[in-house]
């Protein structure tokens, strides 16, 4: 079958224009912003002044993000693993059942949730004084950098999972059973043959997690008011609070470079593996 | 004795992970039918609708916002099918010298902090008039559906045999033909879980509401943020309550839509 260049191109087009207008543009636009004076000039005062203000929630910001990434790899690789090589059909469905729950609520409502359940007084050290692993007295609220963590890990988990176990899935078997008749436990088995076999997919996982944290406004204004703060919450507070485009900005430009190390990283083992961001 | 072991921690494992899943959304149950709960009282003291009455009033805001939310979430999915189901199809099935730079685009929109993006539509849409309509947010959220609908519609059509394809050619069917009866109806719940993704993805979007939607466009999660902040707990887990159900139920059926040869080939 002959193929015309012209209509492949036509199938493009339109969402790619979506992408070029709504997406390029603006990114440009911030990009220039953070870079120049009010009268277009050249400048980095807007980076020295967001180093002043706002340096050390730049390490908050990526402390959280990367202990987050960190569990969520951890936890989806375990429950993956324990999904795939468990055994036991009715655990299997239970933990299939389980994992998802956060799956698709939304960030805000899952900030929400944390505001009570890590509070003091939330369900959580309720539970921990009446079951008497805590005396009433011991009680503190989570609701700063923990309960971030906890929201993002909470809720990216379920999505990192979902993939994970949907690539353990497609697997050859041949290899696993290999494996186990060799006498590989299942931890080794978890570790040496399956992971090596989906890193790239736990790869794009970690990293849309990672960029989706990154972008999230609701938890850190929801659970983690007052400083130091995530980089989202500045922003904001900068645009809503002064019409700082330039500082907002160059805090941006910052979390770009943040996540694109991240992509950098992935693209790099993308042309290694010929070119395609398998 | 190590198998009572065994089955002590197994069940232990299960136990704290279902606190860690469902407390939160237990204690949100809570909040949402308490009439009155204070410290040191553990459990809500008094139980009632009285908050849901003054949340679903007519002045309450929830069903405006509520219908605002599945306005601009429909909207959205229509939009980025139009737009995706012509890219998923010619990304799995037509020759392109730079497939995979095609992919990469639509995942720029996720691959970058959206929040920094935002701030300047906003500033865009300010000058060209979307601030504040419905068109400027569902533009919004159309180009961060876009990831899911391009990447799943082209799993979806890459997983359809193409030899089906090929044969309905062969009898004679035209192009745009064997694509809706042979190709679409397979891809179906590929393209269906694209949908899927994108509703919810619109119907929980904040950020891009928040800056782009104000002050005329009042969404659920706006409704949830502002009824947070003014310390109304009770306003604020309603909403979320009704934001929870749609995402719960798609949780459910998941299954249903995405097969583990979709899943498989997502971002190939």
């Amino acid at each position: 079958m002959t193929e015309s260049r012209w209509v492949t191109l036509l199938m493009l087009l339109p969402a790619s224009l979506l992408v070029l207008v709504l997406f390029l543009l603006p990114l440009g636009y911030s990009l220039v912003s953070a870079f120049t004076t009010k009268d277009g000039s050249l400048t980095f005062d807007n980076f020295l002044k967001s180093y002043e203000l706002y340096s050390v929630d730049v390490f908050y910001t990526i402390f959280i993000v990367g202990v987050s990434t960190l569990l969520i790899g951890l936890f989806s690789l375990s429950i993956g693993g324990y999904i795939t090589l468990c055994g036991n059909p009715k655990l299997v469905a239970i933990m299939r059942w389980l994992y998802r729950w956060p799956l698709f609520i939304p960030f805000i409502v899952a900030a929400q949730c944390m505001r009570t359940f890590l509070a003091k007084n939330g369900l959580m050290n309720n539970t921990l004084v009446t079951t008497g692993l805590l005396e009433p007295l011991q009680t503190v609220s989570f609701l700063d950098w923990r309960g971030i963590i906890f929201a993002f890990t909470w809720k990216q988990t379920a999505f990192a999972t979902l993939l994970i176990t949907g690539a353990m899935a497609s697997l050859d078997q041949s290899g696993i059973h290999a494996a186990r008749n060799l006498g590989a436990n299942r931890f080794q088995i978890l570790i040496q043959i399956i992971t090596p076999q989906i890193t790239s997919t736990l790869t794009v996982a970690l990293i849309l997690s990672c960029v989706t944290m990154m972008s999230v406004l609701s938890v850190p204004l929801i659970i983690g008011a007052g400083t130091p703060t995530m980089l989202t919450a500045d922003m904001a507070f900068r645009i809503n609070s002064y019409g700082d485009y330039g500082v907002a900005n160059a805090l941006g430009f910052i979390s770009y470079a943040l996540t694109g190390t991240f992509a950098w990283i992935y693209l790099r083992k993308g042309m290694q593996e010929g070119g395609k961001p398998t | 004795m190590i198998i009572f072991l065994k089955r002590v921690s197994t069940a232990l494992v299960f136990g704290i992970m279902a606190f860690a899943i469902f407390g939160p959304l237990l204690n949100l149950l809570f909040w949402a039918f308490a009439e009155r709960w204070y410290f040191p009282y553990k459990l809500p003291i008094k139980y009632g609708f009285k908050y849901w009455e003054l949340v679903f009033h007519p002045r309450g805001g929830a069903m405006e916002s509520l219908g605002t939310s599945l306005g601009i979430a429909i909207a959205t999915v229509v939009v980025c099918l139009l737009v995706s189901l012509p890219v998923g199809y010619a990304l799995a099935r037509r020759s392109l010298p730079v497939r995979s730079l095609t992919m990469l685009i639509f995942l720029l929109p996720q691959a970058f902090p959206s929040l920094a993006v935002y701030m300047n539509i906003a500033r865009i849409f300010y000058e060209m008039g979307l601030n504040g309509t419905i068109t400027g947010v569902v533009l919004v959220h159309t180009v961060h559906g876009l990831v899911y609908s391009v990447w799943i519609t082209t799993a979806a059509f890459s997983s359809v045999d193409h030899s089906l394809e090929l044969a309905a050619r062969n009898l004679g069917a035209p192009p745009l033909y064997t694509f809706l009866t042979v190709t679409l109806p397979q891809a179906l719940p590929g393209v269906i879980a694209s949908s899927i993704f994108v509703f919810l993805e619109s119907l929980d979007e904040f950020t891009g509401t928040f800056f782009v939607g104000v002050p005329d466009i009042n969404t659920l999660p706006l409704l949830l943020y502002s009824s947070s902040m003014g310390g109304n707990y009770q306003v604020a887990s309603i909403t979320a309550l009704i934001l929870l159900v749609p995402s719960i139920a798609f949780m459910l059926m998941v299954d249903k839509f995405f097969k583990a040869d979709v899943l498989s080939k997502i971002g190939k």
